[in-house]
């Protein structure tokens, strides 16, 4: 069957005056239909480089796809011309920045920075095009969209504008929306109001999300399936319910452990993941995590594990996948003993 | 050790407007009353533009109260002068929430960290170098770190600088203003568990302002939760996430999502209609009243008082 979309050995690198930055290095997934897929990390891990160089967004010079393929309904992306990527961009594939402050033009009335999309990707008319604004003004939850579609983006709260945001994004109705930190900068009873939001709309317009997030709480509310990057690479993919409740990769189960939770023990010291992620300047040759991770092993340093399936006990329909060698057929052949952490 | 007898930090219906011209008052704190007991961790919790910092930087004297006041070990800190004041000054420190900010980037991080000594006099020129090396340690850096500067650090070791700047003059009362918010999760556990070592070791006081609450209920002992200005709820920190009262904080409480799929996919959760008023000439009666599901006439003329429901919970609402 064919996929919405395909990524397969994507490599990003940005040049600067102190060397060339390796941001992603080799990534590879999948997104079906409808489907939402959400992209953990920390900061710097390149879960924004990726999903920026999906809308082929990467500013060219200093950025550089070096490698790999974008696969979006079967037409490979990375070969497109600007001209013909336009006709992807805002139309097929919808963005949501993290910033509402800063990614609202804020010379531009509100609803016309709604219509500008359907005017350049639907040929609408500038009344059809207004009208349809103001819909989907009404869609995302605005009151009064007929007044508000004229103010600017000065006179709405950050709530409000990244509901613009999303608006915009899904204007011309998206198969795939990324969100980029869709409520990093809201409050928590906004993140709250903006994710039910989200959820609502991707069920009834049935397009495909990738959320792009650090906070575990917001992925276990919105995702289906989770991929976690760890300085430029994806170490651990599964279905939520894999990744979280029998983590097989450590930083990912150092993650998960880092947070504490509402009702979890007071008492207990929170466990957390020793040192800083490496420099992508000069990317280790083995595991980037190992310098990190109680349970390396001298193998780890060296050689750079390929992913591979993690026999789990909760199976879900997506296949659970690590990349470390505690994992690792050939290690676990050789090691039966070798104990996997557990959640 | 928590002494209970008699509280270090004590806020006393204590007020901070802003005047923004043409008769536009912003109040950022209105009639604030909290106390924190010596070795204990007040949580301070709100969203953006609640008041959090403007309260804690009244506590230190960083402002001073427009009305009410703020008690340190029993004296009222608006009212210290010379001798008393540099007495204060060094008992009471802060911990600022950017940590890419709060470090003049000029300076090394030894000089960074010595500042304090400096200013009062704490050390000659050699025990200066020992105890530097000794507060690096002591925060997890290593000694040849003195002599770099901050832009030389990452997020997580520049916090660290801040916090062992806060504890060279052997402070008693840290005021940590978001601590963690700039930092990732694996580095937010990080400090998170070096304050509560240093909380241990050296019995200090922490006002522990976040918006995270998680972390909030993690670290503190009571936990205060303020609405535009006002403090809502207060409470022992299990108290208030077992039985929080107010409908603010019930419904702060279920926006917070958990790092649980199974948990995220039954619950449901208390959505709150609309954003938070300005400050600007805040609305009379209860400040919640706009977005309060349960709201009756008289929340929105008379303003509800902090009430004791039981033991050290106490609530500011009419409808309990």
């Amino acid at each position: 069957m064919e996929r919405l979309l395909e990524v397969r050995g994507l490599e990003v690198s940005f040049r600067t005056y102190g060397g060339e930055v390796q941001a992603v290095r080799g990534v590879s997934f999948d997104v079906d239909y409808g489907e939402s897929v959400a992209i953990v990390g920390e900061s710097a891990c390149g879960k924004t480089v990726t999903a920026q160089s999906l809308m082929s967004l990467i500013p060219a010079p200093p950025g550089k796809i070096g490698g790999g393929s974008i696969k979006f309904s079967g037409v490979e992306l990375t070969a497109l011309s600007d001209r013909q990527m336009e006709k992807y961009r805002g139309s097929e594939i919808g963005i949501i920045f993290q910033d509402p402050m800063t990614s609202l033009n804020p010379v531009m009335r509100v609803g016309d920075q709604i219509a500008e999309v359907l005017r350049k990707h639907r040929s609408l008319s500038r009344a059809e095009a207004h009208n349809r604004a103001c819909e989907m003004l009404e869609m995302v939850g605005i009151p009064e969209p007929a007044e508000r579609i004229r103010q600017y983006p000065h006179e709405f709260s950050g709530g409000m504008r990244q509901r613009v945001m999303i608006a915009i994004a899904l204007a011309c109705q998206p198969r795939l929306l990324i969100a980029d930190e869709p409520t990093t900068s809201l409050d928590v009873t906004i993140q709250a109001q903006i994710l039910e939001l989200m959820k609502d709309l991707q069920k009834r317009l049935g397009a495909a999300i990738i959320l792009i997030t650090h906070d575990l709480g917001i992925v276990a509310n919105l995702a289906e399936r989770v991929l976690v990057m760890y300085a430029g690479r994806i170490i651990e993919s599964g279905s939520s319910d894999d990744v979280f409740y029998h983590p097989a990769h450590p930083y990912t189960w150092g993650l998960l452990r880092s947070v504490p939770g509402i009702d979890s023990d007071k008492s207990q010291r929170l466990v957390s993941v020793d040192g800083t992620p490496p420099d992508l300047f000069a990317p280790p040759a083995g595991c980037a995590f190992a310098v990190r991770c109680e349970r390396a092993m001298r193998l780890c340093y060296e050689r750079y594990p390929e992913e591979s399936e993690v026999e789990s006990a909760a199976r879900g329909a997506a296949v659970h996948k690590a990349a470390c060698w505690l994992v690792h057929p050939e290690v676990r052949a050789l090691m039966p003993q070798l104990e996997v952490p557990a959640g | 050790m928590i002494d209970t007898s008699q509280p270090l930090v004590e806020a006393v219906n204590m007020s901070k407007y802003f005047d923004c011209g043409k008769n536009r008052i912003l109040k950022a704190a209105d009639d604030v009353s909290f106390s924190i007991c010596r070795g204990s961790t007040l949580g301070l919790v709100g969203e953006s533009g609640c008041g959090k910092t403007t309260t804690g930087r009244v506590a230190v004297r960083l402002y001073n109260p427009t009305d009410g006041k703020i008690m340190f070990e029993g004296r009222d800190v608006h009212s210290l002068r010379g001798q008393d004041l540099r007495e204060f000054r060094k008992k009471a420190q802060m911990i600022f929430q950017n940590p890419y900010a709060s470090l003049n980037p000029r300076m090394t991080v030894g000089d960074v960290i010595a500042e304090g000594m400096d200013i009062h006099r704490i050390a000659g020129r050699r025990e200066r170098v020992d105890r530097v090396n000794e507060l690096l340690s002591l925060v997890g850096l290593a000694a040849e770190h003195s002599g770099r500067f901050p832009h030389e650090f990452s997020g997580g070791q520049r916090q660290r600088i801040g916090i062992a700047r806060a504890l060279a003059v052997e402070p008693e009362f840290i005021v940590c203003d978001e601590p963690i918010s700039a930092l990732d999760v694996s580095i937010q556990s990080q400090i998170v568990n070096l304050l509560t070592d240093l909380q241990r070791e050296f019995n200090l006081t922490y006002l522990f302002i976040s918006h995270d609450l998680r972390m909030v209920r993690y670290v503190s002992h009571r936990v205060a939760v303020m609405y535009l200005g006002s403090i809502v709820e207060i409470a022992d920190s299990d108290q208030l996430y077992a039985n929080a009262l107010h409908p603010y904080t019930q419904a702060l409480l279920s926006a917070v999502p958990t790092p649980d799929p199974r948990t995220e996919r039954s619950r449901r959760r208390l959505l709150l209609e609309g954003d938070v008023p300005s400050p600007i000439n805040p609305p009379e009666g209860c400040r919640f009243e706009s977005r309060c599901s349960r709201s009756k006439a008289i929340c929105r003329e008379l303003r509800p008082s902090l009430r004791t429901i039981e033991g050290s919970h106490s609530v500011a609402c009419h409808l309990l």
